[in-house]
């Protein structure tokens, strides 16, 4: 269903935006093991 | 709940057509805000300068007095969720996330004000204790609700939201620093308004989750999927009502395996940046050992979502199998990689044995679920949860105590780990027979099949059958 399919992404986004931006500065910060 | 009818369990069956991809995200909107509670070191350096601003002053609040309102949280999630677990099963997950989001939202408030008048037990009573039963209900909340929604992968489901709740933490430490900077100023730390605003956004975000989640209908199944009508070895069909669980031996072997799965991975996950530093002198430097705690966190999160993920093939006791028999090896091979001085070999096994430390976590719903079937397993997850807080005790004073008695007892730095991580290991084998113990729950602890509404109204018996 169309509808759904917007469901799916604002909710999908509404919490993987806020996760992926937390993990790449977990990331860039564990970057500093390896320098 | 006459007042507030949207909270009713009736009014939150899903209508046709409902996608269940839709309760992950609303799972995670309440378990990426709770999982601030990882972070909530960050605010630890700035409290203890609340009225010098600068460096601390007579009468700013010491750490350890500090220290005292994270153990308090987690001391009240284990509490609140054994306690109020059988609310949370029958008042369905929308009151739940609701009173989740009132508790963690208002222990910010309160400890807001607790700063403002720097009064310390606002503080403790506020995040420790308010915050704690955020933490409690909001943790429970969606577990069963995912087990419905995916009976063909109840590991998977529930270990996207177990994820949340290591990740939140990578956006709540960021979040609370840049907070702090734009509130702060040259006479003051700014910490009040930060907690106002986190509770805002936490209480819109876990109000967001509360709207979404949705109960399936009774008998609804996913496209496809033929529910087993026979119990199998270790995946019941049958109930457990919550309180004859616990006189099951069962839950007590899984309780342990959790326990000590747990002690395993916590005593070293808060000793990990000193550990690597000590054992690897003048190689691994402050700036690194950040880094090295940053990866860990990243392999607890995704073990979470990964190992349980796994269980739904390899099955719930054959994954535990691997954290125990896995967990043994590394931890063994932890005091040679210092003897030979291999970093990498370190890293590795301590990532590894994070992300074991994760699937811990997120795997036990499920195995509760298969043992006890899916009627109460929200609450008896709730009453398995003083586990953690046993672990979260045991594991670093273990760690801590047995490093500083070798030190004293003139061992160096860098071997002083040595023997903590064999009794880690021995750990895990007492983890590995408690789980090997695990059989199927005997059938006169079954609850009796009820005809209608199965969610609602459940007949516990005992000994029945």
């Amino acid at each position: 269903m169309p509808g759904n399919a917007v469901k799916l992404v604002l909710a999908w986004g509404f919490v993987g935006i806020p996760l992926a931006w937390g993990v790449v500065e977990t990331a860039l910060n564990a970057l500093k093991l390896f320098h | 709940m006459a007042l507030l009818p949207f909270l009713d369990q009736k009014r939150i069956v899903a209508p046709s057509g409902y996608s269940r991809w839709l309760i992950p995200p609303a799972a995670l909107c309440v378990h990426l805000c709770i999982g601030q509670a990882y972070a909530f070191s960050v605010f630890n350096l700035p409290m203890t300068k609340l009225i010098g601003i600068t460096k601390s002053a007579p009468g700013d609040w010491k750490l350890t007095e500090l220290g005292w309102i994270f153990s308090l949280a987690i001391f009240f999630l284990g509490v609140s969720a054994a306690l109020l677990g059988r609310w949370v099963e029958e008042g369905g997950p929308r009151r739940a996330m609701f009173t989740a989001a009132l508790c963690w939202a208002g222990g910010f408030f309160l400890s807001a004000i607790g700063v403002y008048l720097h009064n310390i037990w606002l503080i403790y009573i506020g995040y420790g204790v308010l915050g704690g039963f955020g933490l409690g209900i909001g943790y429970i909340s969606p577990v069963s609700t995912l087990i419905k929604w995916f009976p063909d992968r109840p590991g998977m489901a529930t270990g996207m939201a177990i994820m949340g709740f290591g990740g939140g933490a990578f956006i709540a430490a960021p979040l609370s620093v840049w907070l702090m900077s734009k509130f702060s100023s040259p006479t003051h730390a700014g910490v009040a308004e930060t907690f106002i605003v986190m509770g805002i956004i936490y209480f819109c975000f876990m109000m967001v989750g509360a709207a979404i989640v949705r109960v399936p209908r009774p008998g609804w199944a996913p496209a496809g999927y033929v529910a087993p009508t026979q119990s199998t070895k270790l995946v019941t069909r049958e109930n457990v009502f919550v309180y004859h669980a616990l006189k099951t031996p069962q839950f007590w072997l899984i309780w342990w395996v959790l326990c000590l799965n747990v002690t395993a991975g916590i005593g070293v996950l808060g000793q990990a940046s000193a550990m690597s530093q000590e054992m690897f002198p003048g190689r691994v430097t402050v700036t690194a050992a950040a880094g090295f705690v940053g990866l860990m966190s990243l392999f607890n999160m995704g073990g979470r979502f990964f190992w349980a993920s796994v269980s739904d093939y390899a099955g719930r006791k054959n994954t535990y199998f691997v954290f125990f028999i896995l967990g043994i090896v590394l931890y063994a091979a932890v005091p040679h990689a210092g003897q030979i001085g291999s970093v990498a070999l370190f890293v590795v096994c301590f990532c590894v044995i994070i992300s074991m430390y994760g699937g811990g976590f997120s795997t036990v719903p499920a195995y509760l679920r298969d043992m006890f079937g899916t009627r109460y397993v929200g609450a008896i997850h709730g009453l398995l949860l003083t586990a953690w807080s046993m672990a979260g005790i045991f594991g670093p004073v273990l760690v801590n105590y047995i490093r500083e008695y070798n030190v004293t007892h003139g061992v160096a730095k860098a071997q002083a780990y040595n023997v903590t991580m064999y009794v880690m290991a021995v750990l895990l084998v007492v983890g590995l027979l408690c789980n090997a113990f695990v059989r199927a729950v005997d059938a006169r602890y079954h609850m009796k099949a009820v005809a209608a509404d199965d969610e609602v109204e459940a007949a516990p018996v005992f000994g029945g059958r």
